[in-house]
């Protein structure tokens, strides 16, 4: 039974294109002080342009109902429990929101010299001593601006490593378990890309890494926990067989909501990893961005590191650029300043003591749902989930529901769907990572939910097969938009 | 909880996880602060960097007016608090946004299609090579030295490992515009892209339409990059161009010391299944409804691994939601205005000052001045933060300055900088012995 949602009107909404009329504008700019330019006769009547056609015009209340009603067909962390495994949507706290917005901050000017900058500065020194004393690491570059392409920055500082020992190698391995930005960047990096197979507990099989691993093999790429929220028992072991054969670990950090306080990569064999701010460390996903992924790194790979780094000189933070085996740039400034902001104060607001907690709650609260879930979706993995549990299909696929149309029902119960499909090494994956910040009050809700799925996968499966029911839209053909796409608005 | 799941302890959590491998002391991080407490720490590094006062800088980063509006709605927590839209039926909101996204950088453009946003200019350029390498076959991308330094740099990272060789072209000393003839020289069969800015780093318009046809006549694509945004309210639209790769930050995103900021890659209609990152596609429900979901995504990395466009994943989304209200609350005629505000506020202050280059302007222009640092220190005790001195990324012009005015220049504070140059430019007294 459906307890914690019930359907609310809300209006539709043209695109701003069709409710345009001609001269409405919802601006007023200042008066000019200086003269006017005619355009044509400054830049050359051939560079300049008649109107852009089709652009909208409407009123300034048109613009900001335009936005909310559409924001109220989206659905939000601030709404409920968002349990995308292995994205871990966690509370945004606020206060991030507030600091991000002081004018000093927001209003800093890139090319601002280093002297007009020294609180900016600070706050991206700290920020990087607080993610290596997290990580273990030795150093850290606030470059990247998501986890993606902080993987690509990983990988190109193993590869200049390994070509300062004269070899840059030729593959990269990768777990079959592992997210799909893993391979894409072992290829953008140059590697040839060798997936490795898991063991029947979900992890790398040690024995027969240590059987592939040879003078070919730049790095391995470790997702920790894996993907199927399992801890890797044998990182250890796994360093050193590749380090003995003069490869580097490098670690996908997407998942450090399972370890931070606790265990530290940098301490454990790791070589290279990135963290993704917008996970870990409650900076808001925004519909998809804007991210952070750092890179933390050891010693021996700091040399590398994308220029500028931050050094202080003479009590002063001032940027170095002299260095002369840097990869170079990984993007142009000095990283999505806006988002570290965001990281530190939740760093700051937690502590060491309290991101252990975060830690401590968000693997006890996907615990706690594995355990509710159990009797009703078979577990993918025996062994011990840590900050999110992976289930399969499998019992309702024999009443021929998939993990795509349970996820679609759970949206009529009033919650976002966990990651579907995914990983792809079980067949028919929910993947489910709730985090610290939900009450167990709105997991058990949660849970009631997907039992009352499972008993309607039995007693009514195209209830099912059919859903979502309540939602101002069905399901969309994705098919259709996909085979002819329409890509943008055109007039009739 | 604990009880439910069988344990006795939080700790069990991690019984399986080796002793040896176990944090045994607290992390050193200071302790828990408040929300007071963090506000202020903030305030303070806030105040330890000198903002609010009249700034001349821009190079790829832009001080324009924020409508208020732009944060109203970037605050709603149904679009600051989602993720990625993949549950098309509770994500219609960031979908339909993004599709009209998508639909206003094609109207700007003069393109077919655009993505749904990149990190930022720079990798939205580098991007921008590698699809150009993907269509072409071929391995060579031709750079004009007038593209933002920072931008080259980056593609150099990326292209360093794909055996893409990068070259650069110059520019024409007299009007800092492209030397096409420089370009005639080193274009060959081998080259897959030929990249220019416009307005170029120098802030001078670049002739778009001879730079395709010499590319074109080569075989190779033309990319167009912009760094201002804004000049598209009035400049032509670079639609002689294959791929145009910009940067927005000046729609409504602050400058935040380099970024958050959002890129954006537009393409022609064939080139729709090379181009990186999400696409939003217009569809039906099942009901019968118009509606919009994530498409194409067998370019992606989450479909086709090792073998995808691209290995972007979470892109800029909340930010190229500020740029699509921007656009909406300026419009057809307001951008356009705004476009001539800053017009003629650059050529106000250009026309009091000594020019590098004779070549069209947006906004920005070069003038020379014999020490762009001693000057700036100068206006600096005026309480103005000057422009960029060209001499790091460029030591042919170690005496010159870059400098952009917008519509936030105020006319006291550009006749300020007029004479900072003027009293630089008086011979100086020779010191009584």
């Amino acid at each position: 039974m459906i307890r914690e949602a019930r359907t609310h009107v809300s209006r539709n909404e043209p695109l701003l294109f069709e409710l345009s009329s001609p001269g409405k504008k919802g601006y007023q700019l200042p008066e000019r002080d200086v003269p006017p330019v005619d355009a044509a006769e400054v830049l050359g009547a051939e560079n300049t342009r008649a109107e852009i056609e089709g652009f909208p015009e409407v009123s300034e209340v048109e613009a900001i109902r335009h936005f909310t009603r559409l924001s109220t067909w989206n659905y939000a962390i601030d709404l409920g429990v968002y349990p995308l495994g292995s994205c871990t949507m966690k509370y945004n706290p606020r206060v991030n929101e507030a600091v991000a917005r002081i004018e000093g901050l927001a209003w800093a000017h890139p090319y601002q010299p280093e002297p007009l900058v020294q609180g900016a500065l600070e706050v991206m020194a700290r920020l990087e001593a607080a993610l290596a004393e997290i990580t273990g690491m030795d150093a850290v570059t606030l470059q990247p601006a998501a986890g993606a392409h902080g993987e690509l920055t990983g990988i190109l500082l193993i590869r200049a490593l390994l070509e300062s020992r004269g070899n840059p190698r030729k593959k990269v391995l990768i777990p079959d378990s592992a997210h799909g930005t893993n391979p894409a960047t072992a290829a953008i990096a140059g590697y040839a890309v060798e997936n490795i197979r898991s063991n029947e507990r979900g992890m790398v099989d040690v024995e027969a890494l240590a059987r592939i691993v040879d003078e070919d093999v730049a790095a391995l790429m470790i997702t920790n926990p894996n993907t199927l929220g399992v801890l890797e028992v044998n990182i250890r072991k796994i360093a050193q067989i590749l380090h003995d054969k003069g490869a580097l670990l490098y670690m996908d950090g997407a998942n450090m909501n399972a370890l931070a306080g606790i265990t530290r990569p940098g301490d454990n064999g790791v070589d290279v990893m990135h963290l993704n701010l917008h996970k870990t460390f409650s900076t808001p996903h925004g519909g998809g961005g804007p991210g952070s992924g750092p890179v933390a790194v050891k010693r021996h790979l700091e040399p590398f590191l994308p220029v500028p780094r931050l050094k202080q000189q003479d009590g002063k933070w001032v940027f170095d650029y002299q260095r002369p085996l840097s990869i170079g740039r990984v993007r142009a400034f000095y990283g999505n300043f806006g988002v570290l902001v965001r990281a530190l104060a939740y760093i700051m607001a937690h502590g060491g003591e309290g991101l252990r907690n975060a830690t401590l709650d968000a693997v006890l609260n996907a615990n706690y749902i594995r355990k509710k879930l159990e009797a009703h979706y078979e577990i993918a993995a025996e062994a011990p989930s840590l900050h999110e549990c992976v289930f399969s299909d499998a019992r309702q696929a024999k009443h021929g529901v998939r993990t795509g149309d349970i996820a679609k029902r759970l949206i009529d119960y009033g919650f976002h769907p966990y990651t579907v499909s995914f990983p792809l090494i079980v067949h028919g994956a929910l993947m489910i990572e709730p985090t610290e910040t939900e009450s167990k009050r709105e997991l058990d809700a949660f849970i009631d939910a997907m039992i009352s799925i499972a008993r309607e996968v039995e007693e009514n499966p195209e209830l099912v097969t059919k859903a979502p029911h309540n939602t101002r839209i069905g399901r969309v053909d994705e098919v259709t938009a996909a085979r002819r796409p329409v890509v943008r608005w055109r007039p009739k | 909880m604990l009880a439910a799941c069988g344990l006795s302890s939080i700790e069990e959590l991690f019984a399986h996880l080796p002793p040896e491998e176990r944090l045994t002391r607290p992390l050193a991080l200071e302790s828990g602060k408040s929300e007071y407490e963090i506000i202020d720490w903030f305030r303070a590094r806030g105040a330890a960097n000198v903002t609010g006062s009249p700034c001349f800088l821009g190079a790829g980063a832009y001080y324009h007016y924020r409508p208020v509006l732009v944060d109203a709605v970037v605050s709603r927590s149904e679009f600051l608090t989602s993720y990625t839209p993949y549950q098309a039926e509770i994500s219609q909101g960031t979908l339909t946004a993004i599709f009209e996204f998508q639909t206003m950088m094609c109207q700007l453009t003069g393109m077919d299609v655009a993505n749904a946003s990149m990190y930022d200019g720079s990798t939205a350029m580098a991007e921008a090579a590698m699809m150009a390498v993907r269509i072409t076959g071929r391995k060579r991308a031709l750079v004009a030295r007038t593209v933002h330094p920072e931008y080259r740099e980056v593609l150099a990272t990326y292209a360093r490992n794909q055996g893409l060789e990068v070259v650069e072209f110059g520019y024409d000393a007299v009007s800092g515009a492209l030397d096409l003839e420089d370009l005639e020289r080193k274009l060959d069969g081998a080259t897959a892209a030929v990249i220019v800015q416009s307005p170029n780093f120098f802030g001078v318009i670049e002739d778009i339409r001879a730079a395709a046809e010499l590319a074109h006549g080569a075989g190779a694509l033309l990319v167009d990059v912009f760094t201002e945004a804004t000049a598209l309210g009035i400049i032509a639209p670079p639609s002689a161009a294959d791929i145009v790769a910009g940067e927005l930050q000046s729609f409504a995103i602050s400058p935040s010391f380099g970024g958050p900021f959002a890129g954006v890659i537009a393409t022609r209609e064939k080139y729709i299944r090379q181009i990186p990152g999400r696409l939003v596609g217009e569809t039906v429900d099942t009901r019968g409804n118009r509606a919009y979901c994530l498409t194409l995504a067998t370019r992606e990395q989450h479909i086709r691994r090792e073998k995808a466009t691209s290995n972007i994943c979470t892109n800029q989304a909340l930010v190229a939601l500020m740029a699509t209200v921007f656009m909406t609350v300026y419009g057809k005629q307001g951008l356009r205005e705004l476009a001539e505000q800053n017009l003629a506020k650059a050529h106000y202050l250009a026309g009091k000052l000594p020019l590098r280059f004779n070549g069209p302007f947006f906004n920005e222009f070069v003038a020379t001045v014999e020490d762009p640092v001693a000057l700036n220190e100068a206006l600096l005790e005026k309480k103005i933060i000057g422009g960029l001195p060209l001499g790091r990324f460029y030591p042919e012009l170690k005496n010159a300055m870059l400098l952009c005015a917008t519509e936030m220049s105020r006319r006291p504070d550009m006749d300020a900088v007029a004479e900072a140059f003027a009293s630089a430019a008086e011979p100086r007294e020779v010191e009584a012995q």
